[in-house]
């Protein structure tokens, strides 16, 4: 354990555990004897060492705080405990360094901690927490675009996005949902022997699907890619289409 | 929840009754006036049928304090106490040795054992410092074969003694583990297989290795008895069908909590088959890869409403936040809830929690935010529990909780009883308004995770918060501090701290004084768990009248030498006192990296690993 032989170390080589310029102020921030820093804004140091301070002089101690806390070590242990009286020490309050992490500090369980950690790698995994960011065709248009699925929160959403996108890609036959209603096989192959456009995916398998089908945020988590293609060429996607209609009538 | 059975429900443990065991004569109990009662053969009679009443009148007794009390009146009470007492908790498994346990409760039926410390939780012991259950569990297959139940915590048990367990006792009945470890899921598979009147398996927070057998094949066929399954700690995939089909031959099963591997299309099959559980934990509460692309999704809220004496659910362990709508029916019968492994925000929560009405227990991440934690104290007015945890558990991580959250809990949740809470910043005003706010309060730890962090508005340490707590809370029994501290936070517990059982002290205090305090002034002090503290010999010297009373005490990271610590083995010689140095630490310095010491009526163990010296 490291704290240990740190700790172990100290003591081999020194019986006086007097490490004056690593001794950081416990008490209250009024307490700053001797060592009154030029870096520190606060003017006076009050020489009482526990008395109260007002509201005033704790805003301007907030940085130092945050810097002596910050470099605070495993040291501190190794003060000498008969004296009360505390030194504060001049740090530079503006950039306080990364704290080194203690040993089963704070006192969560490994269990835990290691569940909460699968977590966060699984999720970065699958881009979860990241952006999902999928190329968008539309079939006519000269150049590609690249939407983030993760900004959208419904297919509703992405529909008026791409609209944007691409501006002659309205929004047509498709329903108050904004998404293609798979219920009314009329509807249905209304809008594909139209020539209103009509959005379309690739999935995880590879597959070309119909945008609109599965629960919004299983689509981000499988789709690859966007196209958005005419209503007359999703005929060849339509035959899944339709038996999926079939089966829900 | 299992999990809710703490150490602050234990009654307090009167000392091992062999260390005050006086001599009987003067107190045997004669009913008869009979002249010369020192011959147990004229007085057999009388005393034989005393002892018939006493053993009828002693079954009744349960509470373990009431039973060590009257084990103490006299021999005959001894006598009869042991033989009626049918359930044997044993607080520190070194505290007595298994044979002698054994020769005092022959007829036990239910027993409780605790091994290692708890700050070897967090990683601060080598691992293998002891706790095994296997002299026990051999010692009982020898002498109280009618053994049926067997609680244990933060023991190691090993595949061999799962099978010794099953083998050697008949009638098995129930089988609970909390965090221990040692064995993997073909020494359940053996207990499984061989235990044909199981009732209860519960594996919590427990270490199980995957040696890839197939355990959950492994309950007999045919009905079964099992009442409760809990196996969410198991990280390794379990046979899905074997699972659903135990399900379905498991009429009297109350309480199943799933682990991470079931999807929550498979929790939907289970929960149809079961809709009398009470206690569901949901396992990933999410789909699994292969969702069908286009397949119905089943109605998970039907199939949730359908269990109306749900009152305990966890689980949610890799949740997609779409599918905690399906909860709506049951949130106004639930009096437990446990999110402390879903990240889910305020917004996400609300729903949920504004329809807890009934709810006591609460587990949650900080990911809800003070606005979350505001949300609870607006709706969960019977709130009797509170666990915090942190989603990031680093010391300079941000906080989102912080003394806003912790003040509303308390103004909302007036009858909070216990309450552990991890945040960044805090400050004395919302401690004290909580004192003030829940006079019920139990069990308080407060962690603010940065080390020394004074109040984040005055400055000021915390000495104040935690000295309102221990002043207003009058039936507080533990406590955990954090923070910065000085010797005056201490002055108050040990001033005012006067039910206080367990302690735990992490980076705190000044001198000798705080822990002289707390030592001096907690008659209760049992449990003392003490890390990164600047307390050297003095301090521990001051304890030497009280140590007989605990269960253990732990301190390392302080100014322990080893003359001090040898000088309390010298005048203390019925307390264990061990120096575990850290594995890798090869020579021994001066100071003391950990010391735990404990009351014992056995003396030196004879398991002790290299690392550890008993003085």
């Amino acid at each position: 354990m490291e704290v240990g032989r740190k700790m172990a170390n100290m003591l081999g080589t020194e019986h006086d555990l007097n490490f004056k310029e690593t001794e950081l102020c416990l008490g209250l921030p009024g307490g700053i004897a001797v060592v009154a820093a030029g870096n520190e804004t606060e003017s006076s140091s009050s020489p009482k060492i526990n008395g109260k301070r007002g509201f005033s002089e704790t805003v301007d101690l907030k940085l130092n705080l945050q810097s002596k806390e910050s470099t605070m070590d495993l040291n501190k242990n190794l003060d000498d405990n008969g004296s009360k009286e505390k030194s504060g020490s001049a740090k530079d309050p503006a950039k306080p360094p990364a704290k080194a992490q203690v040993v089963g500090w704070p006192p969560v369980r490994s269990y835990r901690k290691n569940i909460m950690a699968n977590q966060k790698n699984s999720s970065e995994e699958s881009g979860n927490s990241g952006a999902a960011l999928v190329k968008v065709s539309m079939d006519g248009a000269p150049y590609l675009r690249k939407v983030d699925l993760k900004m959208y929160k419904s297919y509703q959403e992405l529909s008026d996005a791409l609209a944007k996108m691409f501006s002659s890609f309205t929004m047509g036959n498709y329903g108050p949902q904004g998404m293609i209603d798979f219920m009314n096989e009329s509807k249905l192959m209304d809008l594909l022997n139209s020539s209103d456009y009509v959005p379309s995916y690739e999935d995880k398998d590879g597959d070309w699907m119909l945008v609109g089908d599965v629960p919004w945020q299983m689509f981000v988590d499988s789709c690859k890619r966007l196209r958005i293609m005419k209503g007359s060429e999703a005929i060849g996607l339509a035959p899944r289409a339709m038996e999926k209609c079939k089966s829900r009538a | 929840m299992a999990e809710q059975m703490s150490d602050d429900d234990e009654r307090q443990q009167s000392p091992p009754s062999d260390l005050d065991f006086t001599s009987n004569k003067a107190r045997t109990c004669i009913v008869t006036g009979s002249v010369s009662g020192h011959t147990e053969f004229q007085s057999l009679y009388p005393d034989q049928v005393l002892e018939n009443v006493l053993e009828n009148v002693l079954h009744f007794l349960t509470s373990r304090r009431d039973r060590n009390s009257a084990s103490l009146v006299c021999k005959s009470w001894y006598r009869v106490e042991a033989l009626t007492r049918s359930e044997l908790f044993i607080g520190n498994c070194y505290a007595v040795s298994p044979a002698r346990a054994t020769a005092r409760f022959t007829r036990v039926r239910a027993l409780h054992l605790k091994g290692r410390p708890r700050f070897a939780d967090f990683n601060l012991m080598p691992p293998d410092w002891g706790a095994h259950f296997n002299p026990w569990v051999l010692a009982f297959a020898k002498a109280c074969p009618w053994l049926e139940k067997v609680y244990l915590k933060r023991m190691s048990v090993t595949d061999d003694d799962l099978a010794t367990l099953a083998e050697s006792f008949l009638g098995f009945k129930e089988l609970v583990l909390v965090c221990c470890d040692g064995f993997g899921t073909s020494g359940l598979a053996i207990f499984i297989s061989k235990c044909r009147q199981l009732k209860v398996l519960d594996l919590i927070e427990s270490e199980v290795s995957d040696d890839e057998t197939d355990w959950i094949s492994c309950f007999p066929e045919g009905e079964s008895h099992l009442e409760s399954l809990i196996f969410d700690c198991v990280e390794c995939p379990i046979n899905f069908e074997a699972l659903e089909r135990l399900v379905a031959r498991s009429p009297s099963l109350k309480k199943l909590r799933l682990n991470r591997y079931v999807s929550i299309g498979q929790l939907y099959r289970l929960m149809v088959q079961a809709p009398q559980l009470t206690h569901l934990g949901t396992g990933s509460f999410s789909p699994s890869e292969v969702a069908g692309q286009g397949d119905q999704e089943p109605d998970y809220v039907t199939t949730f409403a359908a269990c109306k004496s749900l009152v305990c659910l966890s689980g949610f362990r890799e949740i997609i936040p779409d599918y905690l709508p399906a909860i709506y029916p049951i949130c106004a019968n639930l009096t437990s809830l446990n999110f402390s492994y879903a990240n889910i925000t305020a917004e996400q929560l609300k729903p949920i929690i504004s329809n807890c009405h009934k709810l006591q227990v609460f587990w949650v991440l900080d990911s809800i935010c003070d606005e979350g934690l505001k949300a609870v104290a607006a709706t969960c007015k019977e709130l009797r529990e509170l666990r915090v945890f942190p989603v990031d558990a680093r010391e300079d991580s941000d906080g989102p909780v912080s003394e806003v959250g912790f003040q509303a809990i308390s103004e909302g949740c007036r009858k909070l009883q216990s309450i552990l809470y991890f945040c960044q910043r805090m400050t004395n005003a919302a401690v004290i308004a909580m004192s003030r706010n829940c006079p019920d309060l139990v069990v308080f730890r407060l962690c603010i995770m940065g080390r020394h962090r004074p109040d984040h508005v005055t400055g000021e340490p915390m000495d104040d918060g935690f000295g309102a707590i221990v002043m207003n809370c009058k039936k507080l029994t533990r406590l955990a501090v954090s923070g910065l501290l000085t010797d005056k936070a201490f002055d108050y517990i040990g001033r005012y701290g006067k039910l206080v059982r367990t302690l735990s002290v992490a980076f705190a205090g000044d001198s000798d004084m705080a822990l002289k305090y707390v030592l001096e002034g907690c008659p209760q002090l049992q449990k003392l768990e003490i890390r990164d503290s600047p307390f050297g010999d003095a301090a521990l010297c001051s304890g030497l009248h009280h140590y007989y009373n605990m269960r253990f005490l732990w301190m390392s990271s302080c100014r322990l030498t080893h003359q001090g610590c040898q000088q309390i083995a010298r005048a203390m010689p019925r307390l264990v006192v061990e120096v575990i140095r850290s594995a890798d630490e090869e020579e021994v310095y001066d100071r003391v990296q950990t010391l735990y010491m404990y009351r014992s009526l056995e003396g030196p163990r004879n398991d002790a690993p290299k690392f550890v010296t008993i003085l």
